[in-house]
């Protein structure tokens, strides 16, 4: 971390731009700042060799470079990573890197801890410390062993990204673009727990995908479950996803943490394809592993097995989630509390 | 852009507290209290979400807030003068409390929803706890007095005052030996708060299902 120095990693080319005009350097410069910071390997301004010696000078004395490394790194069994990295006031953020395959998938965090209070989420319990930068979204790319290997990226990690919709936004706009990592966004996930202004500027403004937290279709019972509800129904959520044209590539799913004599009844299936009838997506079962103090216990496997065959018969494209990194806490939020706890 | 929203003029905006205002505006829509309606100053920006802190009766809408220094909408929204535009939405919202026997607990500003529903009747089988840092933060405290009597129970965890719990509202729950188990519990505050006390209610006994919560965010 650089202090309060303005950093260049997580600016956009515009915002670029706009440096280089504030110096009086020719545009291209912005150009070639932003190769070295999301195309090349680099360790400090200085190594921006195609830069003349003054503009390197005035680079170096005005702003930091902003790319940090990770503080730890836990690897499990099944080849799961979790990073740690610290952010401001002792807090930390996760990252996880889940091998599979020929993908690397990173699963990035967007806010320190997290507003939403969920009654399942391990996050939640840190309450919220702040928001990330857009270049402290990507650092959790740059940074990590993997980073030339990473094919997918979801934004699942710890915190809600449209709450902190403006910095995810650049992120997205860092990660897709041609001055960027060049990234395609059919390979970069957003998930949400349905913040429903925020979904409908990320849907205007990015191409990326969307996942929706939904967990039960029925309004009183993700009340209790999850504290969105009472501001944003999900019914209202999947209403407006239903309006939106979402084109050929780009794709819609929900997760689904399945919760023993909660959410796993035929009841709920019945209303699941209720809800979801019309709308071309996928819903992604998940086991849940309980967390400390949490009431709730997860559904054995042969009732959730029975949940996705159900949906597929009513039409409703359903797959199982691989449990992964069970053993190095992968499951967001577990790492860092311990890890907040600690230095507490 | 939010379609939902539409423009309108404060009527008055007062500040109650320092740093803490209370802004008016013309009732256009019905709505049951607990109800939030979502604020903007421009369709550029994402509205915010606040809770009406009045009652259904009223003929205007008030909307309690804390300016946030590092917030984009409060500090410009505590500026605005009588006359002054701004957007808002329809009331919309399911944290409204029914007849059952509630404890509704908050912190800060937490109150809002809470005080909408005292004062729209709301008022038999309830109980308010509200936490606070220091006693000017009490807001509408002499109106619940007069509505709740013993039902009101203030903690206030950085003064000392004539009837007040000096503590959070997490100690003063941790104090209580039975909790009653089948009332419903309505929590309203910051997502750390509401986590904390969520965690602490179920540790006594009340199952999550009676439990219900309104975050800031």
């Amino acid at each position: 971390m650089e202090g309060k120095r303005e950093v260049l990693f997580g600016k956009t080319l515009t915002e670029l731009q706009q440096i280089a005009a504030k110096h009086g350097w020719q545009k291209f410069v912005a150009k070639q700042i932003a190769e070295w910071l999301y195309k090349k390997k680099l360790i400090s301004i200085n190594d921006m060799t195609n830069l003349s010696k003054n503009t390197r000078q005035v680079l170096k004395e005005t702003y930091g470079l902003g790319i940090n490394p990770f503080s730890k790194v836990q690897e499990s069994v099944d080849g799961t990573k979790k990073y740690l990295f610290a952010t401001h006031g002792n807090n930390f953020i996760e990252t996880a890197m889940i091998p599979e395959n020929d993908r690397k998938t990173v699963c990035v965090s967007s806010q320190v801890g997290c507003k939403m209070g969920c009654l399942f989420c391990m996050t939640g319990k840190q309450g919220f410390q702040s928001n990330l930068t857009a270049g402290e979204i990507i650092n959790q790319i740059k940074s990590i062993e993997e980073r030339e290997e990473v094919t997918n990226i979801v934004y699942m990690g710890m915190g809600e990204p449209f709450d902190n919709l403006e910095e995810v936004l650049k992120s997205l706009e860092i990660l897709t673009s041609g001055w960027g990592f060049s990234m395609s966004p059919k390979r970069i996930t957003v998930s949400s727990i349905g913040i429903i202004p925020g979904m409908l500027a990320f849907l205007e403004k990015s191409n990326t995908h969307l996942a929706i937290s939904l967990h039960t279709p029925f309004d009183e019972e993700r009340k209790n479950l999850m504290p969105v509800e009472v501001a944003y129904p999900i019914k209202e959520v999947v209403k407006e996803i239903k309006a939106w044209d979402f084109g050929r590539q780009r794709r819609i799913s929900f997760e689904y943490i399945m919760f023993k004599g909660v959410n796993d009844s035929p009841k709920h299936v019945k209303e699941l394809a209720r809800l979801l009838n019309g709308l071309r997506c996928r819903l992604n079962l998940i086991r849940f592993h309980p967390i400390p103090g949490t009431p709730l216990i997860g559904t054995d496997e042969e009732t959730i097995q029975e949940f996705k065959d159900s949906l597929n018969k009513k039409g409703v494209f359903t797959t199982i989630r691989a449990s992964r990194g069970q053993d190095i806490y992968a499951a967001c939020g577990l790492l860092s509390t311990k890890e907040l706890v600690k230095n507490r | 852009m939010d379609k939902g929203l539409y423009e309108t003029s404060i009527t008055s905006n007062i500040e109650i507290s320092p740093g803490v205002h209370v802004i008016s505006f013309e009732k256009r829509h019905g709505f049951i209290s607990g109800q939030v309606i979502k604020i903007a100053l421009s369709y550029e920006h994402l509205p915010r979400i606040y809770s009406i802190c009045n009652g259904t009766q009223d003929n205007e809408v008030n909307i309690l807030f804390n300016i946030k220094e590092e917030g984009y909408l409060t500090p410009k929204l505590s500026s605005i003068p009588e006359g002054g535009k701004i957007l808002v939405s329809k009331p919309s919202g399911s944290f409204v409390a029914g007849n059952e026997s509630t404890w509704m607990i908050a912190t800060g500003t937490g109150i809002a929803p809470f005080f909408s529903m005292l004062d729209s009747g709301v008022i038999a089988c309830k109980k308010l706890i509200h936490g606070v840092s220091y006693l000017n933060q009490f807001y509408f405290g002499t109106e619940i007095r007069k509505k709740l009597g013993e039902n009101y129970i203030c903690c206030c965890s950085r003064e000392q005052g004539e009837g007040i719990f000096h503590g959070r509202v997490t100690s003063y729950i941790k104090g209580q030996a039975n909790l009653p188990k089948h009332f419903k519990y309505y929590l309203c505050g910051k997502a750390l708060m509401v986590v904390e006390v969520r965690d602490l209610l179920i540790s006594k006994g009340v199952p999550y299902e009676n439990i219900l919560a309104e975050i800031y965010f």
